[in-house]
């Protein structure tokens, strides 16, 4: 098996489109491409994310509308739907067809356009992530499903509601250094949680989960272009490897699980990624998880061995994920703050760390040189999980 | 005693006499009012941390109001262009006394423009809802603001009910679903098309604890800052209410 890099990035701004989902595809990888600088190398395969195209924006058959418009001819072309796992599945579908073989250059592009529908709409679609006759037909939604999460683990461990808000908190200042953030808006103790006015400012949407808890609908779009490891080095920036993938999967219906509260594909996908790498969670410099809703970052950080069961909210405390700290996750705002195109999100989390490992995250760039990353990106409520470990350098 | 008016085409003052007929047919032109009680300012924490008062504006305030709402008469997003041209009319006619009983509450941060809301009395019993402009976007300044116009319009102006519609779909779901408010289809509402929806005073006490914020009073230094109003960076304005990719490049 080959080994694979990194060799382009490039995103779009995050928010609300106004142009289609296939031009913002064309933007983010036309950067890819061009950060690259592959010149007149032809792009063996695309890969293109996304979860609701079919039914949000009436378009199908994304990767060879992609080709065309990019006019990549005859590059292979195929889409990953893959629900919000969507993103780093298709990446690992470029890593697997570069590892093999079977191509050279592979462009891998997440794209969603959720804004096209209003608010009930993209609530509904996401909606049908769940349980076809066991959750959806109770009403059950993502932010429900999220909210009886939520309450357990508060429970069982001790978080609070002030733990949610610091990651929020957290997140959000974040998104403010990040140009391409969708929410670029500070946010205080006192005005989510503790002052007057705060139930006005942040009323429960699934309790205990708020309205800052939960992440917004967003549009955008996101490319990586990977290549062998041992062609990187020809191209001009400086190659983030593939070190390690992994992914698994957990019983669709939450209800039926034996602890609702454990998150096994979480820590299954990043076991395997992180023995891939031949790598400890100790190792890692920088992650972005999957915080669609605040509890998640800190579920997931224990489930992934960053810190001890029932520990991260402690972590959080410390000022440990911070930008600056011991491990700074979501240095992007996270999915809270620089948003949650569903099928994109995943490509965008290997964006963002690739920005970190080369040092060109400008405002929000970790400090330190940050050698290794790591993403989760978090499909379903937990039933299907990407993991992905990349290292700085070929 | 009253300034004689001057006649710009005939260049000369006016009469007493044409003065008086001016003054009858104005008379004639202007609506009666009824005596409104003041909304008093309170202040808001916002999730950001920033503090918005929120005060009754004055007519003399009103030319500022429409210098900063004008720009937003072309913008296709979210409603943004119809409820500001009404926004536009109706502070115009408060001005111009063409409509009676009108009042407007401004959101303001630090000086600076952050919501505008306003109706006006019906009669002694009823209220009518106008518009709610947020320039402000994502902090609930919208929410806030609407909350306090039904505040004033319950509480303070001591009125049974208030009509009112959405002309967007992000005013349905904050009015219609949030309250909730009560269907009102027999009054015709007077911004034309959709029938009316209600807000009683038990629907509004009901909703009180959960949607309706604020300090009083305000502290002086802090009220005082909130004049005079301040126009927010154009295009920061705009790429904030447009919201999109597009506007931020």
């Amino acid at each position: 098996m080959r080994e694979v890099a990194i060799i382009g990035a490039g995103s779009t701004q995050f928010g609300r489109a106004q142009w289609s989902l296939l031009k913002m595809m064309c933007e983010a990888s036309h950067d890819a491409i061009a950060d690259a600088g592959i010149g007149d190398r032809p792009v063996d395969a695309v890969v293109v994310a996304n979860m609701g195209a079919a039914r949000n924006n009436r378009t199908a058959g994304l990767a060879s509308a992609l080709v065309d418009r990019l006019n990549l001819f005859p590059a292979a072309a195929e889409t990953v739907e893959n629900g919000p796992a969507s993103g780093a599945t298709a990446v690992k579908a470029g890593f697997m067809a570069v590892a093999s073989g079977v191509h050279d250059l592979v462009l891998v592009c997440g794209g969603e356009r959720m804004r096209e529908v209003n608010n009930f709409e993209a609530t509904e679609f996401v909606s049908y992530l769940s349980h076809r006759y066991a959750e959806y037909p109770y009403g059950v939604t993502l932010p429900a499903l999220a909210g009886m999460f939520a309450r357990l683990y508060m429970d069982r461990y001790g978080v609070t509601p002030a733990h949610l808000a610091m990651v929020a908190i957290k997140n959000h200042a974040n998104g403010v250094l990040n140009p391409k953030a969708h929410l670029r808006v500070g946010l205080t103790m006192e005005g989510l949680l503790t002052g007057p006015d705060a139930a006005m400012n942040n009323p429960f949407v699934a309790e205990p989960l708020r309205f800052f808890d939960c992440c917004p609908v967003s549009d955008g779009a996101s490319a990586v272009l990977l290549a062998p490891a041992t062609m990187a080095k020809q191209f001009k920036k400086t190659p983030v490897r593939i070190a390690g993938i992994g992914q698994a999967t957990d019983l669709h219906a939450v209800h039926e699980r034996p602890d609702p509260t454990e998150l096994p594909a979480v820590r299954l996908a990043a076991e395997k990624a992180f023995k891939m790498a031949g790598l400890k969670p100790k190792d890692i410099d920088v992650a972005e998880l999957h915080d669609a809703f605040t509890i998640l970052e800190i579920a997931e950080s224990e489930e992934v061995g960053f810190f001890p069961k029932g520990e991260g909210h402690k972590a959080l405390e410390r000022g440990e994920t911070q930008i600056g700290g011991k491990l700074p996750i979501n240095p992007s705002g996270g999915l809270k703050a620089r948003g949650h195109p569903v099928g994109n999100t995943g490509v965008s989390q290997i964006v963002e760390l690739v920005l970190q490992l080369r040092n060109e995250a400008g405002d929000y760039q970790v400090p330190g040189k940050p050698k290794h990353g790591f993403a989760v990106n978090f499909g379903g409520f937990g039933n299907n999980v990407v993991a992905t470990v990349l290292a700085r350098g070929v | 005693m009253r300034r004689a008016l001057y006649d710009w085409d005939e260049g000369a003052y006016l009469t007493q006499e044409e003065g008086r007929v001016i003054d009858e047919l104005e008379a004639m032109l202007r609506p009666p009012a009824l005596p409104m009680a003041p909304y008093p300012a309170k202040s808001i924490l916002l999730a950001s941390g920033e503090v918005m008062v929120v005060r009754e504006a004055t007519v003399d305030e009103v030319d500022t109001l429409l210098k900063i709402v004008q720009p937003l008469t072309w913008l296709d997003r979210d409603y943004y262009d119809i409820v500001s041209a009404r926004v536009f009319a109706e502070l115009l006619a408060w001005k111009k006394y063409r409509v009676r009983n009108e009042y407007c509450l401004v959101g303001v941060i630090e000086g600076v423009l952050a919501g505008i809301v306003n109706g006006r009395m019906f009669d002694q019993g009823h209220g009518v809802s106008y518009h709610t402009l947020t320039l402000k976007r994502g902090l609930r300044v919208g929410a806030h603001l609407f909350a306090a116009k039904m505040e004033h319009h319950i509480e303070y102006l001591g009125q049974d009910e208030v009509w009112i519609v959405a002309e967007s779909p992000i005013g349905h779901r904050r009015w219609m679903i949030e309250y909730p408010l009560d269907k009102k289809f027999e009054v015709q509402h007077e911004l034309g098309g959709a029938p009316s929806w209600v807000l009683s005073r038990e629907t509004y006490f009901k909703a009180k604890p959960r949607l309706v914020s604020g300090t009083r009073p305000v502290p002086a230094e802090l009220l005082a800052r909130s004049r005079p109003i301040l126009k927010p960076d154009l295009s920061a304005m705009l790429v904030q209410i447009e919201d999109t990719l597009e506007a931020r490049l």
